[in-house]
């Protein structure tokens, strides 16, 4: 993805806005835009959901596979994901393999979904060392308006949240929901000019000095973390943005349902 | 990985052709899903619905799930493919990894680049693409759902993305697939039709002029049904046209409030 130009008046009025503590769509530093989760979206997913904040538009499916274990874990199903940054979201994404964002987007959020343990592994063995059940999780960034880890990483979330295992089509007993034991939640705030701001837009991020995203469990618990971008974080700051991502993920977690 | 078996009917997918002996239109004329034969799945079409796109439209055909985005005319990339003359169309219809029930491998397949082919050709020909000469207009059809009929839902989508993104056309283009079940022709087939029917026809026209701008065939007709579908798909065709006009004009109607209010604050410009 080339990087994204961005002209110098819109670099200084988010600049002065934030001098004066405000943002540019006048919500407050630990304020999410508008959420929008539609589970259920694709019929031809086991499990998916459309998720909206603000402008930013991700659709996440699962579909299930059965295929061979791992040989370091014979008795655990597989979670595969991986994230697309198509060209219809973006003037800067083009066609072609996954690049680096894409990449790294994939891996945090699969990150939070596997140290999490999200889902029980071991439910989905069919047969020790022969077969296993096997989640595709399916990232496709269809509009981009910044934070695409928090939106992808609720559009996971939400799809896995309603999969139906299709044992039944497979000759492998009755359908059953995906074992779920946590809910994971992840949050991400930028550094600019030593501010943090919770999910910022896209021109927000095109300003920032640094990322950093926080995935915590029902219990208020860390389980994964990321932070990005070439800018540095004070440790004050890694606590701010810790403690909000407890409290705001207890508030989106409810939106899941 | 074991495949699914067809949604109902148990039987596992087969090739155009054969295979006529799984009923699929009851004696009275109606079809799996309750439709006449000469009946259109539900049409929604929505213009504008992505705000970083230049163009963008979302449609549903029945079951399937189409979104389409234009960007440009922009700068042409690769290089040596800009045309001094003109802009060249560049489409890519793509279906997603979820959108069918065994998973599909993100990326292109020989399939999805001759769909993108014939599709950018069926622009290049409304699109007045001399009007931009050196630059490129990029179409991206996702595939988001897919029961059948996909890229004549496609090309739908991307023919309102256009003329969303203000490309200069000489009109619409709506595109639907005929086909033949149970040896009758039979309008806008649905998945169960296509993988045990026995032809497939997708076409494209210009209602205007009606001048046909995509035409694929696959399976066996005779002379009587190839000319019968042909007058079902342009019939079928004129009624999606109209629902492409209805979604331009609701993304682009000005209600007496809204108008109101736009002379009192203008509204604040924004670009990406």
């Amino acid at each position: 993805m080339a990087r994204a130009v961005m002209s110098e008046i819109k670099k200084d009025h988010i600049h002065k806005l934030l001098a004066k503590g405000r943002r540019v769509d006048n919500r407050a530093w630990d304020e999410f835009r508008p959420i929008t989760i539609q589970p259920g979206y694709i019929e031809t997913a086991e499990g998916s959901a459309r998720v909206k904040i603000g402008n930013t538009d991700v659709l996440v499916g699962v579909k299930m596979a059965i295929g061979a274990p791992f040989a370091d874990t014979p008795n655990k199903g597989v979670l595969s994901t991986n994230a697309e940054l198509i060209p219809m979201a973006s003037p800067n994404f083009e066609s072609g393999p996954p690049d680096e964002n894409s990449i790294e987007l994939a891996r945090v959020v699969d990150r939070g979904i596997r140290e999490s343990q999200m889902v029980d592994l071991e439910a989905l063995c069919i047969e020790p060392e022969k077969e296993v059940w096997i989640m595709f999780t399916d990232i496709y960034v269809l509009d981009y308006d910044g934070n695409l880890f928090d939106a992808a990483f609720l559009g996971a979330i939400a799809a896995l949240n309603n999969v139906m295992v299709p044992a039944k089509a497979n000759d492998r007993g009755d359908d059953y929901p995906l074992p779920i034991q946590h809910m994971p939640i992840s949050v991400t705030a930028v550094q600019i000019e030593n501010s943090i701001l919770v999910d910022p837009t896209l021109d927000e991020e095109k300003v920032a000095e640094a990322r950093l995203t926080v995935t915590t469990d029902e219990n208020g618990d860390l389980r994964a973390m990321q932070k990005g971008l070439a800018g540095a974080f004070s440790l004050e700051q890694i606590y701010k943005c810790v403690e909000t991502s407890q409290r705001l993920g207890n508030d989106l977690r409810k939106l899941i349902g | 990985m074991q495949a699914r078996t067809g949604r109902g009917f148990g039987i596992k997918v087969m090739t155009m052709g054969g295979n006529s002996n799984v009923k699929l239109i009851s004696d009275d004329g109606i079809r799996v899903d309750g439709r006449k034969v000469d009946e259109l799945r539900p049409i929604r079409i929505e213009a504008g619905v992505l705000k970083r796109a230049d163009g963008s439209a979302y449609v549903e055909f029945g079951k399937n799930k189409v979104l389409a985005a234009v960007y440009g005319p922009r700068e042409c990339h690769p290089r040596h493919m800009q045309n001094p003359a003109k802009a060249i169309i560049q489409c890519k219809y793509n279906m997603i990894a979820f959108s069918v029930n065994d998973r599909k491998r993100p990326g292109p397949d020989r399939r999805s680049v001759e769909i993108s082919k014939i599709i950018s050709e069926a622009f290049e020909y409304v699109v007045f693409t001399e009007n931009f000469p050196r630059t490129s207009i990029d179409v991206y059809i996702e595939v988001l759902q897919a029961n059948a009929g996909t890229r004549c839902a496609g090309l739908t989508a991307a023919s309102v993305a256009l003329a969303d993104a203000g490309i200069p056309m000489k009109d619409l283009v709506p595109a639907v697939a005929v086909g033949k079940v149970n040896d009758q022709v039979v309008l806008d087939l649905q998945k169960e039709e296509d993988n045990f029917g026995q032809a497939d026809l997708p076409i494209a026209i210009i209602p205007r002029t009606g001048e046909v701008l995509l035409l694929q065939m696959d399976g066996h007709m005779t002379r009587a049904e190839f000319d019968q579908a042909i007058e079902m798909g342009v019939g079928a065709c004129k009624r999606i046209y109209d629902l492409q006009k209805d979604a331009l004009a609701r993304r682009y109607s000005v209600e007496k409030s809204e108008e109101d209010q736009l002379e009192e604050a203008p509204a604040e410009t924004q670009e990406g």
